[in-house]
Order: structure tokens, then C-alpha cells, then sequence
């Protein structure tokens, strides 16, 4: 059972593909070898900057042979055919055998494929790897066509048993496979030849190579500790960045340093970002001041000097950066110490947000006054939470967010705390951003959740009025990111919001204050940079929507809202945003298990556009169908509706009144109207007080008369009066299960 | 061998010259117009395009409007050197190659710490990309490492590899510098020591006025319109002369397009240029480089059959 090793030596792998490159190299030779007919025991990919690794124990030394028999066209069948026959199996006419079948005779042909050495199967599979390897991007060098990650260099392919190895015979684009390699490119730039894996990774080891990743990273991470500890530091962890530094390195000396004095004063975050980013270095914090004190870097080699060069010249490099950061950051504080939040976000008048949807500054004030009209729906206080909106995105306009577009919402903080904001306004800055992923937390205090609602509302009605929706899988404003975002901000904070509807008259002829939903609101403000300029001066001078839409009907400004709404109603503006938001929360959803044929059940429900209600309704619905009442009762309600349908429509009419137990003629009929009965004055208060889950073991209790029902009773009659009656019973049945939820959209 | 310490930064310059003229590269002078890098120059554009072999080195002057501190910040400059050095086909050892200039500047690497980090490159403006690094020693980006994939739009075939190294930066870490104004540019002993800021301080300052306030915007949008047309021009007129010469006018349209390159960083330093205009501007510039590149490997040199 020989050992297989396989090196792809190359120049510099970027470290963030080496993990997937492992795998796929894994996956790919050893699918290949096994496809062929070889088994093997174990196998195991390794990495470094230039070396691509796979080490693959007790492989078969040959495959098997096979013999395969296949069936021809008979004897006498047109010659086409045997052409064709004859083509697929690659055999000769006299190569065929003629055998007796059932219906007369028939060609044959055996073919008998002879099990294969290994080092043959080896060179084809590996070829075909490198070949087709699914780097995320590839390329060209010099004047060939072979594309990798970057230019590949040499080919170590052994085969190797207690006799000694062989090398597989392999020729990629004139990379002749061998069994040398070279170990680090400065300490031991030599070739030496190696003859197993054990032999190579011991040499490797000598000529300072460490080859495993996980064994780097532990390296980096015990001395960085230690070094850290040694300084009464600790190192703050961060998993990603010790990956990535351990994929830019094959021989890793760890070096710490302590950040200049002059520096100390500056945020935590800025230290770490600038550090991290620019030249990923681990931040040491002391557990005492909880500062950012000192940094490690990670060197590529061993020195003379104990790496003292190559620390000089690394805190050099941290300290003009730090000056920058330093520079930003006292210009920053200098400038909302002078001019405040506001001041330092007026520039955001001239930075562009979109062609159709004005200046970031307008977006500032359009989300500030939705801000003020979501502030009581969500608990915070409107004067609270248009301040925090107004000020949200005046960091952009920073020094420091210049330079380090991820500290946005970050320096916000810091800022407005220093222009003296409080009450939950600063962490807006921050908070309003969020949750920027699936896995990111929810905003909870008030003012954050208002200003982050409000934000992302205006970036959706936004793209809805210009209009610039997401299309297939071009959504260049994260608009789907801003609508999970929405719904995880009313779910994880159980928000009663009516984002869509807000009056319940839509052809009064005012709309009156407080009438308007957050997705009306937020479009009309939008659609109002159309306008003619008069209209829109007296809007932003008064910043008061609502009073403006509550004057009288002929007000020419509160004309123009109503035309607006209606065009978005009418052009189905809405409820394409309604259903955008539905879409995602059905993602959403599923997630959490819950099967999207009941989000439709309970999506057909008035009430759609409150996530909460809705969502409460999917989870007792989804809950309720995996009891045994739940499935059964089902079924019996689609047979109810079925019967009930059909004779609907034969008949021409509407059965849905007038059921009366004196017509019922079997005792089951009887049981189910008295249960119809307790179950109706079960559900409808459970509705009333949302409770679905009472509602629904309301609706439990049916599952048995109806049961009985069907099985004692024929619906369809001779008897006319009774027929009708019993229509009409189901009808109740129908009813009042279809008040819970349209159980007709439920598959199955 | 450990390499001497260069005194200037000249002396660097002529070292990195000497050094890839002994590796059989032409040295070539900079180019006569104003380029944001060296990529800019046709020695790399167009001659990166084709198959005939190429092998070429020089230093260009880089001008960057926006990058403009009046010659106050201590690396930050709107008139900067590039050393660029292009090899087609890219030869096997260049990353030893490139070493070699490092060590031939007295950068050791027995002493330093010197990697090549992933950064791919990709010039929106000339339709280019390609993959390589960022090279850095001790921590600092000394150099950036490309093979080129496509320009112009056309798949390099044979690849070339590009080096360019930032000049003032590297010297500075060079000969432990902190501002680059205080840069020695000749030898320090020298009977008439010039530093970097003797040379260029002054004009830093009067640039960065006349970039960031002074620059006549309106005249800036009129002549990229008008570099615009005449490289559209130059292109769509007849391949033969009117004495039957075939003579593709490649060069001569690819000026047009460096100038309409320029001037759009012109506008851009003035801030009249939006984000969404930005991209526009930028896809013209592309539009002509392409229309360049196309016409470029109709040419001899472009690889064309004679």
C-alpha cells in the first residue's frame, strides 16, 4: 500500500484562499483516484504562502480489472446501427460475439478493462485537478496557457512504499513532476529531494518550513501570548486575523512592540483598525487601563539581529500611520468642539447619495422627520430621536472615517458624546446601521431602533419611488440587507407597526396628522424633490410633515400628497414593497423552520403589513401543524372546502348561511354543530386578543366530529333540503377555519 | 555581499537603472506627457499588448492632483517619481529578479522582513487587470508586483510582468528619512547639497493651489471633450496615407487618451465631478484606451504580420 505526496509549488498563495484551496485539493485528487478504482486510508491537505500540500496514506497500488458486457443490435440490423454500436464500445466487427437472445440473435461485445498501476491513475487525476482547479481567480505567466493561483513552479509527485518511491510520471505544460522541493526562500532557498511525507515535512521543518496552517497559527498564537503576558499585556483575539497572518507566512517569529506614548490617547477602535488593516498587527491590551498598549507583528524569518530591523522598521511604519490617525482624530474632536454633530455633517450637502435621490444631507433630513414619526411607535422619545437622526451620519464627513470607512457609526459615538449628546443619542451613531448582517445584533434602545427603522425605511421607499429596485441578482444597494434588516428590528424588538397602512379612509379628502404609515410617510418625502420648489421650500422649512398634510383639502401641498399616494397605490407601488419585504421575510423565516406554504396561509390574512401579528400567527400556525389534530383537521377542512367548492360551483351559489341542526338527520351532524358552536365562541376571543395558539387548539377540537362526520354522513344527498343544509354547514367550517388562517394556500 | 547604503535618493534611481540595465532591460526616459503612473507610458500600455518580446525599465513622473498637501505632509505628494520596469514574456525568476533590485539598494534580506501580500491591480481607466502583490519590507508597501492579465480589453498573450516601485517611499525607508522633504536628492557631501524640498517644495505648494482652486474648470472639460474627439478622430481615419502607406496612428491616438486621463483627474481634484459622473468619465477614458489597444495590435510592434 504505497503513500501518496503531491507539492504545488508556487509563488505567493493569497492567504485567504488557502483554506478552500486544501479542500478542494482534497476533495478533487481524491475523488478522481477513487473514481478510477483506487481506495486509500487517510488523506490530508497542508498549505503554506508557496506550497499547495496533499498527503494521501495506503492507497491501492492498482486498480481492479473490470469486464463489462454490453448488448448490440441483432444480427442483420441495418449497418448504421452496428456502425454506432461499434463506435460506442471502440471494438471491431470481429471483436463482436453473436449470441442467442430472446428474439433471435444478437451482436455482443465484452469489454474487459485491465486494472492500472497507480502512478498512471495519479498523473491523470492530478493533471485534471490542476487543470481545472476552481481558484476564485486565475491566471496566466510568461508564455503559456496553464492558468494558477500564481505562477506554479514545480510539481513533487511521489509514490512512495518500504521500497523506496517512485516518482509519478507527469508533465503539465512542461512542469515535469519530481521529488525535490525548496524549503524557505531566504533561510534555505536550496532544492533537496525528499522520499515520503515524514521525510518531507522533517526537512521541510529544518529548512524553516512550517508547513501545517493550524500548527502556524498555534505558533503565533502561544507566543504572542506569552510575549504579551511577559509585557502584562494580553493580546486581544481575533481568529480571522490570525488565520490570514498564518497564510502569509512559513516561518513565523513573533515580535512585540509597544505603541508610542503619544498615541495611547486615541480610541481603542481606531488603534486596532489601523493596526489590523494596514498591516496586520494584533493589538495588546492592558488588562489594567484596558488601553491598547502594544502591538505584535508576525515576521516571515529569523535574523542576525533578532528581528531588531525588522521591528524598527515595523513601529516606524505604525507610527506614521498612527500620526494620521492621530492628526484625524484631534481635527475631528477640534471640529465639532467649534461647529458641533451638525456642523461637521453640513458638507454632506455636496456628497452625492443618488442622482434621483438628492444629497446625502437631504436623506439626513428626510430620516430625521421619519425618525420623529416612528419615535413613539417604538418607545423613544421624537425630539430624542430626530436629534440622534440628524447628527447619525455626520461622522462621514470625519477625518478619521475618511481614511477608515469601517469606523462609520463607530467615531459617531465618540464624537457626539464630545459635543455633548447623551440620552441614548450617540449610540445612535452607531446603533442605526445596524443590524448589517443576518448574524449582527438588534438595536434595542429606543432612539437607535427609531433612527435605525427610519433609515433603512427611507433607503427602500427611496429606490421605490425613483424607482430603482433590486432585479434578479443585482441589488447594488443592499436593498434586501435594509428590508431583513427592518424585520429583524420590529421582530426582535415584537414592534406593532403598520408599515404600509396608515389610514383607514383612503379617499378622504384631507389626510389628517398621524395618518400616514412609515412607508407612505418615507415616499412621499421622496416624491417631494420633484416638486416644484415652492412646495418643497415650505416643507423643509417647517420640517413638520404631518401639519403640512393636515391642512385644509384645499391646500395645494396636501392636493399634491393625496395625487402622490394615490399614483402609489394605484401603480401597485406598495404593495410591491409590501410583498419585497414579504419575500425576505420568508427567508427569514424558513431559517427559523418555518415552511413557506404556511408564511402564505398567513400572509393572505388582513393585517400583513404588521410583522409581529403576522409572524406570531406563522409560528402558532407552524406549531399547530405538527400535532396530529393539526395535520387531520387540516384534511378535513380541504375536504369540507373540496365538497363545498365544487358543489359551489355546480349550483351557482354562495353556501354560506343558515345551517340548522333541526335538518340534521345522524348524530354525528348534530355533534359537529354543537362543536362548530363551542369552538366559534372559543376562537373568536382568542383572535380578538391574538392569542393564535388558543385559537388554534380551538380549532383542534373540530378535528374529531369532523371526522365522524364524513364518516357517517354523505353531504351530497337526494334529499334537497338536507344537501343544502349540510353545504352550509361546512361553510361554517370553512369559516371559521379560514379565520385563523387561509389554510387553503397550506401544500399536502 | 552586503550592499553599500546609498546617500540619495539619485543614487537610488541610478542604482535601480544600472541594476535592470544589467539584466538586459532597455532603459527608456520618461514619458513627455503628464500620467497619473507609470502604467500610463506606451512603453507598458501598448507594448504589454502583442507577442513580441519586450523588456523595458524607467522612471516616470506621476502626477495625482488630489494627492496634493502643498508639500506640507511628510509622504504625500501630487508629483511623485515611479520606477516601472516591464518584462514580456514575464520570466520565470522575476520574483528573484526583483529581490536582486532591493538588495542592489541595500535592502538585505538577511536583516528584513520582505513579502509579497495579495493585492490584485486593476486600472478602471485603461481596462486592465491583473494579479499579483503588494511587496512589503518590514511592514511597508515597498513595491507592487503584477502580471498582467488583459489591457486594454485584449488578453495578454504572452503575459508581461510589471514591477513599479513607489520611488520617494521606498528611498525615504531607504536612507531613514521622515519627511520627504528632508530627502537628500543629490549626495549630502556634495559641494551644493539639494534636498528633496529644495526641488520641489515650492512647486508642490503652487500645483496643490492650482489643482484643488485655480484649475479653469470649464476650459479642463472642454479639452478632455475636445482629447476625446481627436483620439476618436485619429482612429477612424483611413489605415493608408495618401501615398498608399499603411500607418496605423496608434501612438498619437493614445496621447489624446493619456491627456483626456489627466484631465479628468484635473476635474476631479476640483470636486466637480460627482459619484455618479465619476464613473462615466471613467468609462470614456476606458472607451478610448480600448479603441487605442484595438488599433495598437494591428501594428507591427503590436504583433501584427508584417
Amino acid at each position: 500500500m504505497p503513500d501518496l505526496l503531491i507539492e504545488l509549488f508556487s509563488e505567493e498563495i493569497p492567504a485567504r484562499m488557502q483554506a478552500r484551496a486544501r479542500d478542494d485539493l482534497k476533495k478533487r485528487v481524491t475523488d478522481g483516484l477513487v473514481e478510477a478504482g483506487l481506495t486509500y486510508a487517510g488523506a490530508h491537505a497542508l498549505s503554506t504562502p508557496r506550497r499547495l500540500v496533499l498527503a494521501v496514506e495506503g492507497l491501492t497500488g492498482e486498480s481492479k480489472a473490470v469486464r463489462e458486457e454490453r448488448k448490440g443490435p441483432a444480427v442483420g440490423a441495418p449497418e448504421k446501427a452496428v456502425e454506432g454500436f461499434l463506435r460506442a464500445t471502440g471494438l471491431t466487427l470481429d471483436q463482436l460475439e453473436v449470441r442467442d437472445d430472446k428474439k433471435g440473435q444478437a451482436w455482443f461485445a465484452v469489454i474487459e478493462k485491465p486494472g492500472r498501476k497507480a502512478s498512471g491513475i495519479v498523473a491523470e487525476v492530478l493533471e485534471g485537478a490542476i487543470r481545472t482547479f476552481p481558484w476564485p481567480k486565475s491566471m496566466r505567466w510568461g508564455a503559456g496557457s496553464l492558468r494558477w493561483v500564481r505562477p506554479l513552479h514545480s510539481i513533487l509527485c511521489i509514490l512512495s512504499d518500504e521500497h523506496g518511491a517512485e516518482v509519478v510520471p507527469l508533465d503539465v505544460d512542461g512542469l515535469k513532476a519530481g521529488a525535490t522541493t525548496r524549503g524557505h526562500r531566504f533561510l534555505a532557498p536550496n532544492t533537496f529531494s525528499v522520499t515520503s511525507f515524514e521525510d518531507y515535512a522533517a526537512k521541510l521543518k529544518r529548512a524553516f518550513v512550517m508547513l501545517d496552517p493550524a500548527e502556524r497559527a498555534e505558533h503565533i498564537w502561544h507566543d504572542a501570548t506569552n510575549a504579551a503576558f511577559a509585557a502584562g499585556l494580553e493580546v486581544v483575539e481575533d481568529k480571522g486575523l490570525l488565520t490570514e497572518v498564518a497564510g502569509l507566512v512559513e516561518w513565523p517569529v513573533v515580535l512585540m512592540g509597544r505603541i508610542g506614548e503619544d498615541f495611547l490617547g486615541l480610541p481603542p477602535e481606531v488603534l486596532q483598525t489601523s493596526m489590523k488593516e494596514h498591516q496586520k498587527f494584533f493589538s495588546c491590551r492592558n488588562p489594567k487601563t484596558g488601553r491598547i498598549e502594544g502591538f505584535i507583528t508576525v515576521a516571515n524569518t529569523e535574523t542576525a539581529d533578532h528581528g531588531a530591523t525588522i521591528l524598527k522598521g515595523n513601529q516606524k511604519v505604525l507610527s506614521a500611520r498612527l500620526s494620521d490617525a492621530k492628526f484625524f482624530w484631534e481635527n475631528d474632536l477640534r471640529t465639532v468642539a467649534q461647529v458641533g454633530m451638525k456642523g461637521m455633517a453640513a458638507g454632506l450637502e455636496h456628497v452625492t447619495f443618488h442622482n434621483k435621490l438628492g444629497s446625502q444631507m437631504d436623506r439626513v433630513k428626510r430620516i430625521a422627520a421619519l425618525a420623529r414619526e416612528i419615535a413613539p411607535l417604538v418607545g423613544a422619545k421624537p425630539d430624542l430621536a430626530e436629534e440622534a437622526a440628524e447628527i447619525c451620519k455626520a461622522d462621514l464627513q470625519s477625518a478619521m472615517v475618511g481614511e477608515f470607512p469601517e469606523l462609520q457609526g463607530i467615531m459617531g459615538v465618540y464624537y457626539a458624546r464630545a459635543a455633548g449628546h447623551d440620552d441614548g443619542v450617540p449610540e445612535a451613531c452607531k446603533a442605526h446601521y445596524q443590524p448589517m448582517g443576518p448574524s449582527d445584533e438588534v438595536p434595542t434602545e429606543p432612539v437607535s431602533v427609531a433612527v435605525a427603522l427610519a433609515d433603512k425605511i427611507d433607503t427602500l421607499c427611496g429606490f421605490w419611488a425613483v424607482p430603482d429596485e433590486p432585479t434578479g441578482s443585482k441589488d447594488p444597494f443592499a436593498l434586501r440587507r435594509a428590508a431583513l434588516g427592518i424585520i429583524r428590528l420590529i421582530l426582535g424588538n415584537e414592534l406593532r407597526i403598520r408599515l404600509a397602512t396608515g389610514r383607514e379612509n383612503v379617499s378622504s379628502d384631507t389626510i389628517g396628522p398621524g395618518e400616514l404609515s412609515p412607508f407612505e410617510f418615507a415616499y412621499l418625502s421622496h416624491l417631494d424633490l420633484d416638486q416644484p420648489n415652492r412646495l418643497r421650500a415650505t416643507y423643509w422649512e417647517t420640517r413638520d410633515f404631518q401639519k403640512l398634510i393636515g391642512r385644509a383639502s384645499t391646500d395645494p401641498y396636501n392636493k399634491y400628497c393625496k395625487q402622490t399616494l394615490r399614483g402609489f397605490e394605484k401603480g401597485n407601488r406598495v404593495h410591491d414593497l409590501l410583498a419585497f419585504f414579504h419575500d425576505r421575510l420568508k427567508v427569514h423565516l424558513r431559517d427559523e423552520g418555518i415552511r413557506h406554504d404556511v408564511i402564505d396561509a398567513c400572509l393572505a390574512m388582513p393585517g400583513n403589513d404588521d410583522l409581529t401579528l403576522l409572524v406570531k400567527r406563522a409560528e402558532a400556525l407552524s406549531a399547530f401543524l405538527k400535532t396530529d389534530d393539526g395535520e387531520n383537521l387540516i384534511q378535513g377542512f380541504k375536504r369540507a372546502n373540496n365538497i363545498l367548492t365544487q358543489a359551489e360551483e355546480k349550483d351557482g351559489v354562495e353556501y354560506s348561511y343558515g345551517a340548522d341542526p333541526k335538518f340534521a338527520e345522524d348524530e354525528a351532524e348534530r355533534t359537529l354543530f354543537a362543536a362548530l358552536d363551542k369552538a366559534e365562541a372559543e376562537i373568536a376571543p382568542a383572535m380578538e386578543a391574538e392569542d393564535f395558539a388558543a385559537a388554534m387548539s380551538g380549532m383542534a377540537k373540530l378535528r374529531a366530529p369532523i371526522d365522524a362526520f364524513f364518516e357517517a354522513v354523505q353531504v351530497n344527498t337526494d334529499n334537497a333540503v338536507v344537501r343544502r343544509n349540510r353545504l352550509n354547514l361546512l361553510s361554517r367550517i370553512r369559516t371559521i377555519c379560514l379565520s385563523v388562517a387561509d389554510l387553503t394556500k397550506l401544500e399536502g | 555581499m552586503t550592499p553599500t547604503a546609498p546617500r540619495s535618493f539619485q543614487e537610488i534611481i541610478l542604482r535601480l537603472q544600472s541594476y535592470w540595465a544589467g539584466k538586459g532591460c532597455a532603459i527608456l526616459q520618461p514619458y513627455d506627457m503628464e500620467v497619473g503612473a507609470g502604467t500610463f507610458h506606451p512603453a507598458t500600455t501598448l507594448r504589454s499588448l502583442g507577442a513580441r518580446p519586450w523588456a523595458a525599465a524607467y522612471v516616470q513622473p506621476s502626477r495625482r492632483p488630489t494627492d496634493g498637501r502643498y508639500g506640507e505632509n511628510p509622504n504625500r505628494l501630487q508629483h511623485y517619481y515611479q520606477y516601472q520596469v516591464l518584462i514580456k514574456p514575464s520570466p520565470p525568476d522575476l520574483q528573484e529578479l526583483y529581490l536582486g533590485s532591493l538588495a542592489a539598494i541595500g535592502i538585505d534580506a538577511a536583516l528584513h522582513d520582505i513579502r509579497f501580500v495579495e493585492d490584485d491591480w486593476e486600472s478602471p481607466t485603461l481596462g486592465a487587470w491583473g494579479l499579483g502583490w503588494e511587496v512589503w519590507c518590514d511592514g511597508m508597501e515597498v513595491s507592487q508586483f503584477t502580471y498582467f492579465q488583459q489591457v486594454g480589453g485584449h488578453d495578454c498573450h504572452p503575459v508581461s510582468g510589471e514591477l513599479t516601485y513607489g520611488l520617494e517611499r521606498l528611498a525615504m525607508y531607504v536612507l531613514g528619512v521622515d519627511h520627504v522633504m528632508e530627502m537628500p536628492f543629490n549626495d549630502p557631501a556634495a559641494p551644493i547639497p539639494l534636498s528633496y524640498g529644495d526641488i520641489f517644495r515650492q512647486t508642490e505648494e503652487e500645483y496643490s493651489r492650482w489643482n484643488f482652486d485655480q484649475a479653469d474648470t470649464d476650459m479642463l472639460l472642454k479639452h478632455f471633450e475636445d482629447a476625446e474627439a481627436e483620439c476618436e478622430r485619429i482612429l477612424a481615419a483611413a489605415p493608408e496615407d495618401k501615398a498608399g502607406r499603411r500607418i496605423v496612428m496608434a501612438h498619437p491616438a493614445y496621447d489624446q487618451c493619456i491627456k483626456a486621463s489627466h484631465l479628468f483627474n484635473l476635474l476631479d481634484a476640483r470636486g466637480v465631478i460627482s459619484v455618479t459622473e465619476r464613473q462615466a468619465y471613467i468609462g470614456r477614458v476606458r472607451a478610448l484606451a480600448k479603441k487605442c489597444a484595438d488599433a495598437f495590435v494591428t501594428t507591427e510592434a503590436g504583433g501584427a504580420a508584417a
